[in-house]
């Protein structure tokens, strides 16, 4: 096995060329990722995207196909698991039912024959960042899901590695909890420095955590920016309608001379970030872009349903009989069959090619 | 107060203890379980006259003067065939084969399901297939065949060759019990103790071993009563002096010489399947307990 040195020491995980195939099925397509030390990786994408398949690749859990990876400048590509500077924490928390928490963190220590007062000192460190000095004892049955997940990601913390793997930690748990438990992955994360790379396909988890995001779909990566930059400026027709909730809002026209032609309207694209030309498009507005008056005139949609949240809601509308969603934090009740004259954030749109799907 | 109506239902419904169907199924199970428990009321009662009682008829009825010298001379000083030290040299051939024919059966089956459900290899699936149609093809075709190989092996008429011969034909049944079983467990337990740099053999022994007492339970009672209770295998790869329990007493039952014993016969039936009904007695409560062990999902 070589072991050759990259020659950006700043790159602290790098996927080259990253292929896998199960038989016929190809699940990664050329996956390719610089990653920066200290840098928190969000993989995003729905369920058979290929998000949890690459974080196993980078594990060395999964033997890949085709292509490389390194880790600290290292080639792992053929590394065992425990070789390569990694610790990993699962959705199901993974925990070894018959040991105790101190037991679960000291294993992997133990197989690596480290001595007894290091490993002590470790698992004193880890426990007093997680805060589960009080349970080292017990066994992880009798510990709540927030509770076990802190051992889970305590036992990658002991293995004293540069770049941790999250697969979907959160998922299992209950939506408050989940909310903490994010807020304190960020803080630990700001603690440690260390590179993470963190699979979900919970867009706030990926737009909170992450200093980039890599967007994925049927094994290819469609977007690989700052969570802002894939919010503003969406690549593609996927990504725009995958982040956001309610999603992006797509209204089929052309473009003419400046302005973009819907039905009878005429929505002047002065402002927008881009360079469009004339032709056939789609125009993308996000509901929380998008404003109201009371009235008929231009563009307007009648509504059809309010969903109050508290501190804003969202109006599901009908403008000439297609859907459009709208987020407003004004608390106006609208009964049915409202009609609302509509304006758009240009300057915050998203134009597509029908064609290619591709940003203009 | 709320206001409840209390005419019509309210709060907890009523159950009563004495209802139809409560008789109906008390007395249906009452009537199995004699049923069943007459045959071993009339062994345990036979057993324990003397032959002259017995001449009496009445089998149903309690000794009149209880005798411990059936069991003694079942144990002891019973004829089976040549010899005349009853069924105590069958006793300890029984466990001398039944011991290490369920440690290696289980041993061997369940590295066997836990490579077959975590490491899947090239042709595992082929493997389980051919595994299995073993279970479905009746083992008494593979006698002589079986014969011919201890006899090439060496070992035909040995206490080893009977091990084998049960430990293979353990195997089938005993593997898809474990596959299915480790295929059970979380897969991301497996890939956290890769993660934390342990391999085939230290995953097995030390995570999947302990997370599968409550099969291993299973497994114990099925095969151990499995084995104790084998005729066939006994009389056909063994010599006389190393039948099992079993044979030995079809032997005393089956004797067509002297006087027919019955109540040695009775006592020597009920010694010989008192090791199975210890197992499940015994292995019966840890059964339970491990199931409830394995439900705390960790």
């Amino acid at each position: 096995m070589m072991h050759q040195t990259v020659a950006a020491t700043e790159t602290s995980l790098a996927i080259r060329g990253l292929q896998l195939s199960f038989g016929a099925i190809q699940v990664l397509k050329d996956v390719n990722m610089e990653i920066g030390r200290g840098e928190f990786i969000v993989l995003l994408g729905g369920s058979g995207s290929g998000k949890s398949t690459i974080l196993n690749c980078i594990a060395g859990l999964l033997d890949i196909t085709d292509g490389q990876i390194f880790i600290n400048g290292r080639n792992v590509t053929w590394d065992e698991p425990k070789d390569r500077g990694i610790g990993m924490v699962f959705q199901s928390y993974a925990l070894y039912p018959q040991m105790s928490v101190r037991g679960n963190l000291a294993f992997g220590l133990k197989n690596a024959r480290l001595p007894k007062d290091e490993i002590a000192r470790r698992i004193d460190r880890a426990a007093r960042i997680l805060q589960i000095e009080e349970y080292l004892d017990r066994k992880p049955g009798a510990l709540s899901g927030g509770q076990r997940q802190r051992v889970a990601i305590g036992r990658a913390l002991v293995r004293d590695v540069d770049v941790f793997l999250f697969d979907e930690p959160l998922s299992n748990l209950d939506a408050k909890l989940r909310a903490e438990l994010r807020v304190e992955i960020k803080r630990l994360h700001e603690k440690l420095g260390n590179t993470m790379v963190y699979v979900t396909h919970d867009q706030i988890e990926a737009m909170t955590l992450a200093d980039r995001i890599a967007l994925l779909r049927h094994g290819v990566i469609q977007q690989f920016a700052s969570p802002d930059e894939i919010y503003r400026r969406p690549v593609n027709l996927y990504v725009a309608g995958f982040i956001g909730s309610p999603a992006m809002n797509f209204l089929k026209g052309r473009i003419e001379g400046g302005d973009f032609l819907f039905n009878a309207h005429r929505i002047p694209l002065a402002g927008y970030d881009g360079n469009p030309r004339d032709g056939e498009a789609i125009l993308g507005i996000r509901p929380e872009h998008t404003t109201c008056t009371l009235g008929n005139g231009g563009l307007s949609a009648a509504v059809e349903l309010q969903e109050n949240m508290g501190a804003e809601s969202v109006l599901h509308l009908s403008l000439e009989g297609q859907r459009f969603a709208l987020r407003t934090s004004d608390d106006t009740r609208h009964p049915e069959g409202t009609r609302l004259s509509l304006s758009f954030d240009i300057s915050r749109a998203s134009l597509f090619d029908p064609q290619s799907e591709l940003r203009l | 107060m709320a206001d409840i109506t209390f005419e019509g239902p309210y709060g907890r419904r009523p159950r009563s203890r004495i209802s139809a169907q409560n008789i109906v199924i008390y007395s249906v199970l009452t009537l199995v379980a004699i049923y069943y428990l007459i045959p071993l009321y009339v062994m345990v009662v036979t057993s324990l006259k003397g032959l002259p009682e017995i001449r009496m008829g009445n089998i149903f009825s309690p000794p009149i003067e209880a005798t411990f010298e059936p069991w003694a001379r079942a144990w002891s000083s019973a004829c089976t065939g040549l010899n005349c030290d009853g069924l105590q040299r069958g006793f300890w051939n029984s466990v001398r084969i039944t011991v290490p024919s369920v440690v290696f059966s289980i041993l061997i089956a369940s590295i066997n399901g836990y490579a077959l459900a975590n490491w899947r290899f090239k042709g595992s699936e082929v493997f389980f297939a051919v595994l299995m149609i073993g279970a479905f093809i009746p083992y008494q075709v593979m006698i002589y065949p079986m014969v011919i190989l201890l006899r090439e092996l060496g070992i035909y008429g040995t206490l080893t060759g009977l091990v084998l011969v049960h430990t293979i034909f353990g195997m089938p049944i005993l593997t898809l019990l474990f596959r299915n079983y480790f295929t059970t467990l979380p897969e991301e337990l497996f890939k956290a103790a890769r993660v934390d740099g342990t391999g085939f053999w230290g995953i097995y022994f030390r995570i999947m071993l302990p997370l599968s007492v409550p099969m291993l339970v299973v497994a114990v009672i099925l095969q151990a009563t499995n084995i104790w209770n084998d005729f066939l295998f006994g009389v056909v790869f063994t010599r006389p002096e190393y039948y099992p329990m079993t044979v030995q007493l079809n032997n005393i039952v089956n004797t067509t010489t002297g006087v027919r014993e019955y109540n040695v016969n009775m006592a020597a039936t009920i010694l010989t399947g008192l090791v199975p009904l210890l197992i499940y007695f015994v292995s019966g409560r840890l059964f339970v307990r491990g199931i409830a062990a394995g439900a705390v999902k960790g």
